[in-house]
């Protein structure tokens, strides 16, 4: 289970946000610059909270009584970015492949498993800049996944895609997410999103949380 | 007797000035690239302050930079002292006086041009490594460095050119000594100096021909694979 209870003070306002999530996918819904960038980004370790704790199944990420900060390299927290921010110096293979740590069989067998699932093994020695939105969103997907994560942190993932596939994708990412059974948590600033993928869904405004729905 | 053309040609400032300008180069790279990263990644108080003297070489004039290198390093100066006592080192008037002034003159280019590159990458890219595992020297090694690579490219053929051609400051602390400190600008000035306008023109001639084909070389590695990075991961 991970637990958040975080501040972090913002030019505008402060963020006070706290919650906990099981094996599901947590959606933190709200309009923009409520502050769910920066939650994401404190979890992942890319930014530095002013104060809270961050606890994932007993590790201590964060905790600034304590004054513990883990360096996002040593979280295994998987993070897609909104513009995806593939390696463009890459092809999509190295991209794939930079969050491997060992590359053994185990690996190949979970490369052959995402390519497979996402259907861009052919893609293989494509440059990010010949990929479309949604190609782009898979690699993306496929990258932070062969680094096993023990989470993963997705920021307004379909937000640049057209609408046919973006609703291929929201499939794939409940799919990805049952097989993997890791939590997800997922911004978004679109209701009819946060109710198809969200097992919960956490509303956001001005930094506050404003309230907290589960599904099923 | 009466040579003229190639044959009447001392060669000794064309190696010294290639050597020295060499020289220069792999210091300021190292120093440029450095400095940028640490100013990009770092805040600290008198940054501002430390960015104004990184790029004071390039508005002072060359003399100017030369005569605070003579104060510095000179016999009397506080760095000349303390190299003479305690590693009996004694710069000033030496070859090394010459790539200390190239290096002091050609690094806020590189600096400028590597702080450009870094600029223009986008920090979700080094951020995205980070969230992949990389440690920080990884990130620079693998991310940063290769995309900043056409930057650090020019900063590379600016720097050798500006080394290859600094007088003023060079004629300051390495003075003019023929066989042992004069480089080609100080040999074209003295020929020129002394009415030798042949002499002269050979050398313009040749430190021309150096710049051309280090410019010509730069841009023929660069197109012919699309900006290549000398290291390559191992994966």
């Amino acid at each position: 289970m991970l637990s958040v209870d975080i501040i972090k003070n913002l030019p505008d306002f402060s963020l006070s946000i706290r919650f906990s999530i099981e094996r599901d996918i947590l959606v933190l819904f709200g309009p923009s610059g409520c502050g769910k960038t920066t939650t994401l980004r404190s979890i992942a370790g890319l930014l530095q909270p002013d104060g809270g704790r961050i606890v994932n199944d007993g590790e201590v990420f964060f905790d600034s009584t304590n004054k513990i900060f883990i360096p996002p390299r040593q979280r295994r927290i998987g993070y897609m970015f909104q513009d995806f921010a593939l390696f463009p110096h890459m092809n999509v293979y190295r991209n794939i492949w930079y969050g491997v740590r060992d590359h053994d069989q185990e690996a190949r067998q979970m490369y052959e498993k995402l390519t497979n699932l996402l259907k861009i093994g052919h893609l293989a020695e494509r440059s990010p800049g010949q990929l479309s939105g949604g190609e782009k969103q898979r690699v993306a997907l496929a990258r932070a996944l062969m680094a096993q994560p023990k989470i993963l942190l997705l920021d307004e993932p379909l937000s640049s895609l057209d609408t046919e596939t973006r609703r291929e994708i929201r499939n794939e990412l409940r799919e990805m997410q049952r097989i993997w059974n890791i939590p997800f948590i997922l911004v978004t600033h679109d209701p009819d999103e946060a109710r198809f993928l969200g097992d919960q869904v956490l509303y956001m405004q001005k930094g506050r949380q404003v309230g907290l729905a589960t599904s099923g | 007797m009466n040579e003229t053309g190639i044959g009447m040609i001392e060669w000794q400032p064309v190696f010294l000035s290639i050597k020295v300008a060499f020289a220069s180069l792999s210091i300021v790279l190292i120093l440029g690239v450095a400095c940028a990263y640490g100013m990009r990644r770092w805040q600290f108080p008198g940054k501002a302050a430390l960015e104004a003297i990184f790029s004071l070489p390039l508005v002072l004039p060359p003399v100017v930079t030369g005569f605070i290198l003579l104060v510095l390093i000179g016999k009397q100066g506080p760095l000349g002292r303390v190299l003479e006592n305690c590693f009996q080192i004694q710069l000033i008037f030496t070859p090394y006086a010459a790539i200390l002034a190239g290096i002091v003159v050609a690094f806020p280019l590189m600096y400028q041009s590597v702080k450009a590159a870094f600029q223009s990458i986008d920090p979700k890219l080094e951020d995205a490594a980070r969230t992949l595992g990389a440690s920080e020297w990884r990130v620079f090694r693998t991310v940063t460095l290769p995309l900043a690579w056409p930057g650090v490219v020019a900063g590379i053929v600016l720097s050798f050119a500006r080394a290859l051609g600094e007088f003023g400051a060079t004629i300051m602390v390495a003075g003019n000594i023929p066989g042992k400190t004069q480089t080609l600008p100080l040999a074209i000035y003295f020929a020129a100096e002394s009415n030798d306008m042949t002499l002269a023109g050979l050398y313009v001639l040749i430190i021309s021909l150096l710049t051309f084909s280090m410019i010509l070389w730069v841009n023929l590695w660069t197109k012919k694979k699309n900006v290549p990075l000398p290291i390559k991961e191992v994966s």
